[in-house]
Parts: C-alpha cells; structure tokens; sequence
C-alpha cells in the first residue's frame, strides 16, 4: 500500500530541526549509548535515513520493502542492524532507533494546515505502516545477524565423532566421509591437530575416497590442515585422490604444493613409514 | 582496560586468560589471537585506548571484544582488510585475520576521529 | 622486561620462551639469539615454544627474523613444540613463518639439527617445516 502524497510531503521537508528533534528523542529512550557511538556518527546515520526515505518516497513506490525503489534505503538500515548486533544491541533498542521518529513526525503532522479528520486518520495510518515496517526490518535483520553467530557455536557443539585412528606408531589416519562445512571442517582439523600432539605423531594422513565431491572448501580445508601440521613438526599425506578428484583439484586451481597425494590409502600408508624410518619385509 | 602502551597487551592476555578458564585451547589461543592484534592496532597505529571485555548478553557462550582509539583513523578500511600480512613488513594490520577469526565483527572509524573495532568470538567448546 | 637464558648445546643455541613475553623481550630475544650465534659461529638454533599458547603476528615476525637473519650466517633455525592452537590459529590467520624447520618437540628438534649439522651423516629423517 502507497504512502499518500501528504505524508510523502511531510518526509520531503525533513530538516535540520527534525533531524535534531529526533536524534534528542532518541537519547531520551536512553538509546543513544554515547558510550558506543559518537554523536557525529549517530547523526550521521540518522540524517541518512531520513535523506533516503525521502528519496525512496519521491518515486511513489508500493509498501517498504518490496521495491527497489527502497533499496538503497534497505541497504543502510542493513549495515546499521548488522552493526548494532555485533554491538550487543536489543531487538527493543535497534526498534526504538526508528519508532522515535514517530513523535517527531506526528508533530509535524499536528502543525500542519488542518485538514478533515479523515485526512488526518489517512496520513497517521499512513505514518505507522511506513515506521513500523522499517522498525521492524530493522528487529529482523538484528535477529538474523545475532541467529548466524549461534547457529555456528552450536555446529561446534555438535557431538560429531571425528574418526581420528592410529594406523601404526606415530602415523594417525583421518577418513573423511561425507561433505564439510565450514564448522566442521574446522572441527576435523582441531580433533586432528590435538591427536598429533597427543600420540606425537609424525604423519597423518588425511583419506578422501568418502569424499562424493571435493569443493573449494574442502580444498581449502586440506591446503589449511597440511599448513597447519606442517606448523607443529609433522606431516600429512592425502590419499584417495581419485582421478575425478585430481582434475577437480587442478579445475579449482588448488596449490597443493609440497602436499604429498597417493591415490590409495596403501600407497600413503607406504610413504608414510618411509618417513619414519620404517619398511614391512615379508617373512618367507 | 586500558592500553597505552604495547606491554599493556601482556595484561590484557593475562586478563583473557583468567576470564576464559574453563574454555578449551582453541578457542583461548584464537581470542588471544584476536585481542593481540587489535589490541596492538590500537597502541601502535590508534595512539592507545582502551579495551572492553564482555560477556555477549543475550548470546550466551559468547565473549565481546571493543577496541576503542582516538586516533588518526583508518584511511582506507578495504585496503587494511587485505591479507597484506607479512612476517617481513608491516603491511596489512591483521584486520583482515581478526575478521576471519571471529563470529562477529565490526568496524568504524573515521579520518581524525579514531577507531573502534567489536568482535565477538565464541567462547563455549 | 624478562630476559629468556639461551643455552649452548655444542654447535647449537637453544632457546626456551618460557613465558607470554612483551614485545620488549621478544625483540630483545631476537636481538640476543642472533648476536649469539654470529659470536660463537653456531651452526643451528632450536626455538622451543611448547609453554606459549599464542603466537600473534608480532611473535611470528620475530621468528622470522632470527631465522632470516641467522640463515645469512649459515645457520638453521627450527621451531618446536607448537601448540595444535596457535598452529591453527596462524593458518587461519594466513601467517606463515619462513626460513624455519619445525620439530613435534624439543627432542625432534634437537635431533633435527644434529643430522643436519653432522658432516656425512645419514639424511634427515625427521618432518620438514
């Protein structure tokens, strides 16, 4: 539903003075945290939000947010929820950022040359619908900054075995099934990493052949964890490179450097004990 | 806290430490991590500030980190996000790692009017 | 400012960082390390960093340097004992330390060098970093 031409009018002659009524209404809800924000920046960010709506409203676009005419508008109350989320802001406050307008436009509203009371219902219905559909834009993009950084504490906290196994004295081996995310990948290479330290382990190898599908993540994963071992005085040896998987590592151009590959998990198993210093003899 | 200047950084590690006792190795080592760099942008380029520690309230397990400078600000922010990182120059500001570090992060700064910088890492295996 | 003791071990320095050290020490560390071998001609040097549970960008430039710096000497560097969690960390963080060989422990490390500096021994059979 448009906003009527009255109020888009009202928004059109925003000023200085607004602009100050609003940003004293909004130290007055105890909003304004000078503590975190300096004045130059909350002015800043509230001048913008009122210059934009302004400019959204002049193109006469149905209701916030589906337009792109809102976009630009949309984008800034974006960075300033996401901002104030990683600030520790409540739903509440990030909310209040935009209903304390309300006074101050309602005021404007009351100066205004009277008009019929139907008229004025319009334009004051008109007001609401318009400040609660950004405040509450606001409220949601706040919650689904603050529901990304839970949801990847409790991938961590999932209980996932991670199948670290001790192939021979001082070499671990880590099949991989299935698919990585990002969490997960991350919590392989912990479980891996502290397993070196604990068995003093020199070589760890690292089998992808459960690996359906070896993306850039997973690449990444592999280059990371080598780095990583390489870091703490051991050494990894990747095996189960199938050759659909080799060509997939050059397509993404993945550098695996010094990385050792073997296509078997045997041949790795073989480096592996010539690294540390072994060989099998078969007893005739 | 405050840090004035880089042996404050010590202090403010041993502060962590006694804050995240119960925390596992890798999640002590990465907000260690996190708070040397920019605890150390914050003396060496911001001209010191402080530094508050919080639990992140309604985001439980989670500890908020804000670096606060009154410094000269940073210029060009895309540019000091780039691994410029090297062990041979001072180039990049460890920005761009912090970010990666962390679960959230936050960045404002302005030419003249100093720096803050807020991460929020989490701090329950 | 602590003062980490750097002890001789025939050809070789070996260094423990004992503790969280400020950038003062680390610098003066450096500083010592490379004296220190320039003086008595040592052809290796061993940094155990088991007892540190981070290594920010500043540590791992200090790292670098003694081992830039001591390999235009002749002399190896290698780094042992360093935790899952700052390996991890200084991967994520994109960090790398060059010119250095790492060891699981002090004993790998020491190991490290002596193969490496012995005239005619057997090759290395240990990890490179």
């Amino acid at each position: 539903m448009t906003t009527g031409q009255r109020v888009r009018t009202l928004f059109a002659r925003h000023d200085a003075a607004m602009l100050d009524s609003w940003l004293e209404a909004q130290k007055r809800t105890g909003i304004a945290r000078p503590d975190l924000i300096d004045e130059s920046q909350r002015r800043e960010e509230s001048g913008q939000i009122l210059i934009l709506l302004d400019r959204a409203l002049s193109d006469d676009p149905p209701g916030f947010p589906d337009d792109a005419s809102w976009d630009a508008l949309r984008m800034h109350l974006e960075q300033l929820a996401e901002s104030r989320a990683v600030d520790g802001f409540s739903p509440t406050e990030i909310a209040h950022l935009v209903l304390t307008l309300k006074p101050v436009v309602f005021e404007r509203l009351r100066g205004e040359q009277a008009t019929s009371p139907t008229e004025t219902w319009a334009d004051i219905e008109d007001i609401n619908r318009l400040l609660d559909g950004l405040a509450l834009f606001t409220i949601e993009v706040l919650q689904r900054s603050r529901e990304a950084i839970i949801s990847r504490q409790q991938q961590n906290m999932l209980e996932l075995s991670t199948p670290v196994v001790t192939l021979w004295d001082g070499i671990l081996g880590l099949p991989l099934i299935g698919t990585l995310d990002s969490r997960r990948a991350r919590q392989v290479m912990e479980t891996l990493l502290a397993r070196i330290a604990e068995t003093q382990s020199s070589v760890a190898i690292i089998d992808i052949s459960g690996v359906p599908t070896v993306d850039t993540l997973t690449a990444q994963y592999l280059t990371r964890t080598a780095a990583a071992v390489r870091l703490m005085g051991a050494e990894c040896i990747v095996s189960g490179i199938r050759p659909q998987i080799a060509r997939t590592l050059i397509d993404l151009d993945v550098e695996l450097g010094e990385l050792p590959t073997r296509a078997t998990l045997a041949g790795a198993l073989a480096l592996a004990f010539e690294r540390v210093g072994r060989s099998v003899i078969a007893r005739d | 806290m405050t840090l004035r200047q880089v042996s404050d950084l010590v202090l403010l590690r041993q502060r962590l430490r006694a804050t995240l006792s119960s925390a596992d190795a890798f999640t002590l080592t990465r907000i260690l991590t996190v708070a040397s760099e920019l605890g150390r942008n914050c003396v060496v380029h911001g001209g010191g500030g402080h530094c508050d520690i919080e639990p992140d309230a309604p985001l439980a397990g989670h500890l908020r980190l804000r670096f606060v400078d009154t410094g000269p600000g940073i210029e060009d922010v895309e540019a000091a996000l780039i691994d410029g990182y090297s062990t041979t120059g001072s180039l990049g500001l460890g920005l761009g790692g912090a970010r990666r570090l962390s679960d959230a992060f936050d960045l404002h700064t302005a030419s003249g009017r100093g720096t803050r910088v807020t991460v929020v890492l989490a701090c329950s295996a | 400012m602590r003062r980490v003791p750097i002890l001789r071990i025939g050809d070789c320095l070996v260094v423990t960082v004992y503790a969280d050290l400020d950038d003062g020490s680390a610098i003066t560390l450096r500083d010592d390390l490379t004296r220190e071998v320039a003086r008595i001609g040592a052809r290796g040097v061993l940094i155990d960093v088991s007892a540190l549970d981070v290594v920010d960008s500043f540590g791992a430039r200090m790292l670098g340097d003694v081992a830039r710096t001591v390999s235009v000497m002749d002399a190896e560097t290698v780094i042992s004992g360093l935790a899952p969690a700052v390996a991890m960390t200084l991967v994520e963080m994109g960090v790398t330390i060059p010119a250095t060989r790492t060891a699981l422990d002090a004993e790998s490390g020491l190991k490290l060098l002596g193969i490496a500096v012995a005239r005619g021994s057997a090759p290395p059979r240990g990890p490179s970093g």
